[in-house]
């Protein structure tokens, strides 16, 4: 396949970043499309050029590492996959693809397509854990049974990677996909209940500390996250956020 | 009021209650098709109960300017929420248009609403509270009717209600999430907010145009 990039480059936080076009030859459609880029920047290595930075690790769609907006979409046009896992073959002989680092306010552009998603982490630190003394005589979770639905909600929202497509796709750049599945995996389980109201609302505010935006329910980040995490996650967290300050 | 949750769940209340609003005004307007005296009587009604006029309409007031003030507001601190534009973005493949333009929508709404309280909201003020003109229990539907006889006014009618219509078929249900519904409320909720989003503002533009072509 012969493609034409058009990729951000950005030295660093502070420079000016622009596009700039890359023309590549010789893709394989069953790369994937990291391995496209590794093409590229061996290319430009060769050549004595500044390769492409971009985030990744697992290569197999669970570090949440990749994070590529891709001709207008968060993880490119597939659907329920990562960048790693984004193969050549869903692009056609020819095409031009833009390829640009996932754009939020509270994500800023370390270097070029390389964006610094530490606000997520400082979100999980504000209260998205269980607090258990491991004095050695914890209880054993499965002696504490609970309800196949509930476990499976809570397991369907604990496979969000932390990717942080939703924020990159959503119009207002909200987290609120992202911190419905953080909140929602521990508020469906019996073990999650002692801290569920703190977690709530002190994950909430994080987030609305770091700059995320409102959320407008436009239901995009469900759409481009590659886990499928459902946007009931956010009417969890707004139901229980609500009930955490009507009690409090 | 700080939080994300709490101001999208105000928007929510003020979005539901002018769809509470929008239903009656309707059921109001809707009886001018049926008979002239019926729609006299409770134009009459609403505008003489104290209730109405002194309890009612300044909540709704309220309400309409809140509702539109914390939409521009939302509508400021998402735009700084989001530093830069991207050079190619694909809204479309993962939303709806009405769902990433509600700004725009209202905004075609807020200006209908203007030209509204300058046809009908002043005049009336003016008629009751400050030129204090001799009560007429029959006169509104004379009003309503005149107002129809301009084909533009009828048009921008029309366009308005288009707009208010798609404004409603994402912020009826998003008003919903906002306030902890699941998506997957049942299909019968699912029907009758696709119901109402369109068949009201298709309702009014009905009784724009019954007037206009009754005229002529
Ligand atoms: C006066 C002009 C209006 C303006 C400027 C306006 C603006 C907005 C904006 C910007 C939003 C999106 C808020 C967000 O996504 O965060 C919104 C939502 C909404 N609007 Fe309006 N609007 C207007 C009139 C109306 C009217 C007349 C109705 C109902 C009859 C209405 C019902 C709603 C509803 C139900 C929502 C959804 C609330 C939510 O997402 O929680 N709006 N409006
Ligand atoms: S909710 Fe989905 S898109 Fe958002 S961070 Fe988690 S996995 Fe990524
Ligand atoms: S590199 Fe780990 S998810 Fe893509």
């Amino acid at each position: 396949m012969k493609l034409k990039l058009k990729i951000w480059r950005q030295k660093n936080a502070k420079s000016k970043g622009k596009i700039v076009n890359y023309d590549i030859d010789n893709i394989s459609p069953d790369m994937s499309f990291l391995e496209m880029l590794d093409v590229l920047n061996a290319d430009l290595i060769l050549k004595n050029d500044e390769p492409v930075s971009f985030d990744h690790d697992c290569r197999e769609g669970i570090c949440g590492s990749c994070s590529l907006f891709i001709n207008g979409q968060a993880h490119g046009p597939d659907r329920l996959v990562t960048t790693c896992q984004l193969h050549m073959r869903k692009f056609n002989d020819g095409d031009t693809i833009y390829i640009e680092p996932f754009r939020a306010k509270a994500f800023p552009v370390i270097k070029d397509l390389v964006v610094d998603r530490s606000a997520f982490d400082r979100i999980q630190h504000a209260g998205g854990y269980i607090s258990i003394n491991t004095s050695g005589n914890t209880q054993d979770a499965n002696s504490i049974p609970v309800n196949k639905n509930d476990a499976d909600l809570a397991f369907d929202a604990a496979t969000c990677i932390g990717c942080g497509a939703c924020v990159a796709t959503c119009k207002n750049s909200s987290a609120m996909l992202f911190v419905g599945a953080k909140v929602s995996q521990y508020s469906l389980l019996p073990q999650g209940q002692t801290e569920a109201s703190r977690r709530v609302v002190n994950m909430v505010n994080q987030m609305d500390l770091e700059g995320f935006g409102n959320c407008s329910n436009t239901g995009a980040c469900e759409v481009e996250c590659p886990k499928g995490i459902s946007l009931d996650n956010i009417a969890r967290m707004n139901r229980d956020f609500i009930k955490a300050k009507i009690s409090s | 009021m700080q939080t994300s949750i709490i101001k999208k769940f105000a928007m929510a209340i003020s979005g539901l209650f002018l769809i509470i609003f929008l239903l009656q005004h309707f059921i109001i307007n809707v009886t001018s098709i049926f008979s002239e005296s019926i729609f006299n009587q409770f134009s009459h009604f609403m505008g003489k109960n104290f209730v109405v006029q002194f309890i009612a309409q300044p909540i709704l007031i309220f309400g309409v300017i809140f509702h539109f003030v914390m939409g521009f507001y939302l509508e400021i601190q998402n735009r700084r929420a989001t530093k830069y534009e991207y050079f190619k973005e694909n809204g479309s493949a993962n939303s709806s248009w009405m769902s990433r333009n509600m700004i725009w929508s209202g905004l075609v709404i807020l200006s209908f609403l203007v030209l509204h309280f300058i046809d009908f909201w002043i005049p009336e003020m003016n008629y009751k509270y400050i030129e204090f003109l001799p009560d007429d229990p029959n006169r509104y539907y004379e009003e309503l009717v005149h107002k129809f006889e301009m084909p533009w006014r009828v048009l921008l009618y029309c366009i308005s209600f288009g707009l208010l219509s798609m404004h409603l078929l994402h912020g009826f249900s998003s008003a919903l999430k906002s306030m902890g519904a699941n998506k997957y409320y049942s299909k019968f909720v699912k029907n009758l907010i696709h119901l109402y989003s369109i068949g009201i503002p298709l309702g009014f533009c009905f009784i724009a145009l019954y007037h206009f072509i009754s005229h002529i």
